[in-house]
């Protein structure tokens, strides 16, 4: 009985130890970063363009471009993703094609960034000649996140116990309506969540706008989709290292904002996922 | 009302025979009884009457059922006419996690689209009165199903099924989780509907059996041993085999 206790203790402190590792570096990173950034954050700097070659001025295009980049992408690929995740989950039948189809979707989860960046160069950008702008970032930034929202969302879908789908389609439902009334309402939550954590992912990401929308310097906003635009990753990369005597607090203002945009997403995401698990008692 | 004639039914899951040459009448306003040992294919044959085995793959079915003077195995069957005709009560009572009352209405949001909120409720009403539930629940109906107790789980159940109008009641063990006492009132219930219904119960319980049907059938090993009046089968059965269950010799 003791050895059993003693044991258990050590597993937990090395098991705390494990914990603090991980926690420890990303408090650090915060910490840093917002007393490094902070004294930059006014709201000039939010609302301004930049100015005096990127060293003095504000953010803001950059701001907007990321937001446009974001919602962009979610507009392609939160439509595909759910469809391809009610496919996968509801009506694909256990066969050769569909484990494929399944195996190439976590292969793409892990594809590095930069791969799309120069896939979306070729299709987006010069096959389909959309040229540099908002619609090849944010096509690019949605195929990247789509492995995220397929999987996240069949996850979602498949969570929903099948006894809810027997008796739905024993009351004579439709297998339409089935997902419709039953499955679809109760995955919501975990669609959501999905959904935010591959926003947070697509804000954050250089790579892939690199070559298909960002611009180095463009002091107004974009007038439409066909439009370059600046973007905070791209914008941080650029006063980081392309651009010589930026003030430390600039560049450290500009992470901060741009950290506390995936912070909230993903925040937002575990606050839905919270409340969802809370209510839930199947 | 309806009546249930099965003629040769054969059931296969892949290669596993699981219904063997089964011949049953099934009559309308009399509650059946199916009992026998765990595998023995009682489920198997109730889910042959919706038509819910066509969710498992590899099942093959021959032989003929009908309902209504149609063959409800046949190919042509409208699935979702049979269903409204024929509804089932699970084992587990398994509410959606929705309202009380948008349980009861979800039949009729499927199959009555733009019904008037007027009509709905009328249904919803009766739906409670005819499980006994309208005056426990009238003033609660729009908080969650998933707050009630097990035995309202499963009045509300067949509520939502009843909303349905269904003729025909498939109970697959449908006191399997509940205490005595809720198993008591829920037989209640079940003579109550049999006025109106032809109801199947499919029960491990031969005390219930013998308690709320009028015919059972005995199955054992995927054949249908035997089935008659309740009260021959339990006082003097004719086969041996059926006669080793009821005096407790199987499992
Ligand atoms: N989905 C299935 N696939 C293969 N075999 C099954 C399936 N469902 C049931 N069986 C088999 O069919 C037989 C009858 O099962 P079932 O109808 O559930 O029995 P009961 O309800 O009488 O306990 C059992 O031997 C069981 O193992
Ligand atoms: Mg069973």
């Amino acid at each position: 009985m003791r050895n059993t206790q003693r044991s258990q203790k050590i597993a937990f402190f090395f098991l705390f130890l494990a914990t603090l590792l991980i926690v420890l570096p990303v408090g650090l990173i915060v910490v840093i970063i917002a007393q490094k950034g902070m004294p930059a954050i006014n709201w000039q700097f939010l609302s301004d363009i930049p100015r005096q070659g990127m060293r003095a001025g504000g953010i803001f295009p950059a701001i907007v471009g990321t937001f446009y980049l974001v919602f962009g992408a979610l507009f392609f690929a939160l439509p595909m993703g759910l469809l391809a995740a009610v496919y996968l989950s509801e009506y694909a039948k256990e066969n050769l094609l569909n484990r494929i189809i399944k195996l190439a979707i976590i292969n793409l989860s892990g594809v590095p960034s930069v791969v799309y960046g120069l896939f979306g160069l070729a299709l987006f950008v010069v096959f389909l000649k959309f040229g540099a702008s908002i619609l090849s970032g944010s096509l690019t930034l949605g195929i990247m996140i789509l492995p995220i929202i397929i999987t996240t969302s069949r996850e979602a879908l498949e969570s929903v116990p099948q006894s809810f789908r027997e008796v739905s389609l024993s009351l004579g439902a439709s297998k339409w309506q089935t997902i419709r009334h039953i499955v679809l309402p109760n995955a919501i939550p975990g669609i959501l969540t999905g959904t935010i954590l591959g926003l947070g992912r697509a804000a954050g990401e250089t790579a892939p706008i690199l070559f298909t929308v960002a611009a180095f310097y463009l002091p107004r906003l974009p007038k439409s989709i066909f439009d370059q635009a600046m973007a905070l990753p791209y914008h941080l990369y650029v006063i980081s290292t392309q651009v010589p005597n930026v003030d430390e607090k600039v560049r450290y203002g500009t992470a901060l904002v741009l950290l506390f945009l995936v912070l909230v997403m993903n925040l937002v995401a575990i606050i839905i996922r919270y409340n969802f698990r809370k209510k839930k008692k199947w | 009302m309806a009546d249930i004639k099965v003629s040769n039914l054969n059931l296969w899951y892949g290669d596993f025979q699981a219904l063997i040459n089964v011949n049953a009448y099934f009559t309308q306003k009399q509650i059946t009884a199916m009992i026998g040992p765990s595998g023995c294919g009682k489920s198997t044959l109730l889910r042959v009457f919706n038509r819910m085995n066509d969710l498992i793959e590899g099942v093959r079915v021959s032989g003929e059922v009908l309902i209504d003077t149609q063959n409800i195995i046949s190919e042509e069957t409208d699935l979702v006419s049979l269903r409204k005709k024929v509804g089932m009560v699970f084992q587990r009572p398994n509410p959606f996690p929705l309202s009380i009352y948008e349980n009861i209405a979800f039949g009729q949001r499927v199959h009555a689209e733009g019904l008037t909120k007027f009509k709905l409720d009328e249904i919803v009403r009766d739906s409670l009165q005819s499980v006994l539930l309208w005056d426990e629940l009238k003033d609660k109906l729009n908080k969650s199903a998933l707050t009630l107790s097990l035995e309202q789980k499963q009045r509300l159940c067949i509520a939502r099924l009843i909303a349905v109008k269904p003729d025909i009641l498939l109970m697959d063990e449908p006191c399997s989780t509940l205490d005595p006492q809720g198993t008591s009132r829920i037989e209640e219930l079940m003579r109550e509907l049999k006025n109106n219904y032809t109801i199947i119960i499919v029960t491990h319980n031969m005390q219930q059996a013998a308690r709320v049907s009028d015919e059972t059938g005995f199955m054992l090993l995927g054949e249908l041993v035997e089935f008659g009046k309740t009260q021959d089968i339990f006082t003097n059965p004719k086969d041996k085999r059926t006669e080793d269950y009821i005096t407790g010799r199987y499992g």
